[in-house]
């Protein structure tokens, strides 16, 4: 065993790194693309349906096909990253996007009045009243799409953009099942801490109240 | 006198063509409190929201301190006026110190001031800032965040106060509690105040002039003492439908109604 860490050791953090990367680049597209167009919709309901309508459908694409459909596109084949991050932040869009058209949705439309009757700007109105009190909402989207990224970033090995799946894929090759589980085990913790740790964040910026659940809050 | 408020000719239809408010015609004069008494759907609450604009008037005119509100930069309009509802206005995710400052922050006040003006309210609305400023409405009771409402309405310094109903959702005691502060607190204050209210007493005890709406129409607008006394059927059936349960409390023998 001690053995093994020590042949192993680096690959596996080297690995781990490289996979929170791919992750964590694609959360930050999926929520810099999903939290605007997730405020919009609220402005214009009637979009809601169609939009997340589709990245409802883009997430029941196999991730297996994403890779395969996204290799063969100029530029971004070029680099297997680059594929692997766009078809990440396409799987991350839904929860989020969703969260957060929910999150301000479900706001108590009379404090959006009170908002307004008391003479705050468009602006103040999302600043200081909409996104703090739908926060903790978009925080548990993130969540989930972060865990969900972390999964199925282990499959992006297959096109070569390398994390966590690379020992996995070696491993089945291989037929070694030590190899694979220094893949798996290190990919399971990493989405337990991720996990862990978004709601400790999602906790602190939920409204404070009696109820425990974002959802009861309202 | 001048009137803070005056309705002119104001009407409003729904989409729909429904007509809330009918020709009314109302001038609320500087420093009094007016309160507006009716059945639901009288159209109370959207006379009171064409102040502020929050409804916009589809006939007529409203006008605050003689100036028409129809082209008023609507923010500068709303921070002007003071506005109080029943129950549910408090932001649940601030402390009562920072919701009463919210209108100074929107102006981009410095903190100190708001903290020290919100302080202020709050003692003013009897709360002391000391046990009240840092909690948040889950850890008021219903008449306290009514105060926090006051406060809030009051912080800005508008000269017009518009309340919708504000302690219609507390228990008689309270209710009693917060009419005598508000009273106190209004003869110190100088506001012009029009006042939503389903509650005759409350409207004789606060009000220097009672308006009564039916069906969108203006009725009455008489002195409280006039308006107790007044043979207009309309208003005699509301009083009379008020004080039932007075009359028929004193009328009846005690034992015919235990049994």
């Amino acid at each position: 065993m001690s053995g093994f860490l020590a042949e192993y050791g680096g690959e596996i953090a080297t690995l781990t790194v490289e996979h929170l990367w791919l992750t964590g680049a694609a959360i930050l597209f999926a929520t810099a693309i999903s939290v605007p167009i997730g405020v919009w919709l609220t402005r214009r309901p009637g979009w809601a349906k169609p939009v997340i309508g589709v990245a409802n459908v883009v997430q029941t694409i196999p991730s297996l096909a994403m890779f395969g459909f996204l290799l063969p596109l100029p530029w971004l084949g070029e680099r297997a990253a680059r594929v692997a991050i766009v078809a990440l932040t396409a799987y991350a869009l839904l929860p989020i996007l969703r969260n957060t058209y929910a999150g301000i949705q479900g706001i108590d439309r009379s404090l959006i009045e009170v908002a307004r009757a008391l003479g705050l700007t468009d602006a103040q109105r999302f600043f200081k009243v909409e996104l703090p009190l739908a926060a903790s909402f978009i925080l548990a989207g993130l969540r989930t799409a972060t865990v969900t990224c972390v999964g199925i970033a282990t499959i992006a090995a297959a096109v070569g953009a390398g994390g966590l799946g690379e020992l996995i894929f070696r491993g089945v090759a291989s037929v070694d099942n030590r190899l694979v589980l220094a893949g798996a085990i290190p990919a399971a913790l990493l989405a337990l801490t991720c996990d862990g740790a978004l709601g400790l964040l999602e906790r602190w910026f939920r409204v404070p109240g009696p109820v425990s659940s974002p959802s009861a809050a309202r | 006198m001048n009137a803070a408020i005056e309705f002119r000719d104001v009407c409003f239809a729904t989409a729909e063509g429904r007509l809330l408010l009918d020709t009314i015609s109302l001038a609320v004069e500087e420093g009094t409190t007016t309160a507006v008494l009716g059945r639901s759907g009288s159209g109370k609450t959207t006379l009171l929201r064409t102040v502020n604009r929050m409804v916009a008037p589809t006939g007529g005119e409203v006008l605050v301190d003689g100036r028409s509100v129809r082209n008023a930069d609507l923010i500068r309009l709303r921070r002007s006026v003071g506005y109080v509802i029943q129950e549910t206005g408090l932001f649940p995710h601030m402390t009562a110190e920072r919701d009463v400052g919210l209108v100074l922050e929107a102006q981009g006040r410095p903190r100190a001031e708001r903290v020290r003006r919100s302080h202020e309210l709050l003692a003013a609305v009897g709360l002391d800032p000391k046990q009240f400023a840092r909690r948040y409405p889950y850890q008021l009771s219903g008449g306290q965040r009514q105060r926090v409402g006051l406060a809030r309405a009051l912080a800005a310094e508008p000269s017009v106060l518009l309340m919708d109903e504000p302690f219609g959702a507390l228990d008689p005691l309270t209710r009693a509690e917060m009419q005598d502060m508000l009273r106190g607190l209004l003869a110190s204050l100088e506001k012009t105040v029009l006042l939503v209210t389903h509650d005759l007493d409350e409207a004789l005890y606060l009000g220097d002039r009672i308006v009564l709406l039916s069906e969108g129409k203006l009725v009455a607008n008489l002195e409280p003492q006039e308006f107790l006394r007044s043979r207009e059927p309309q208003i005699e059936a509301y009083v009379r439908a008020f004080h039932r349960g007075k009359q028929s409390a004193a009328s009846g023998p005690v034992e015919e109604k235990r049994a």
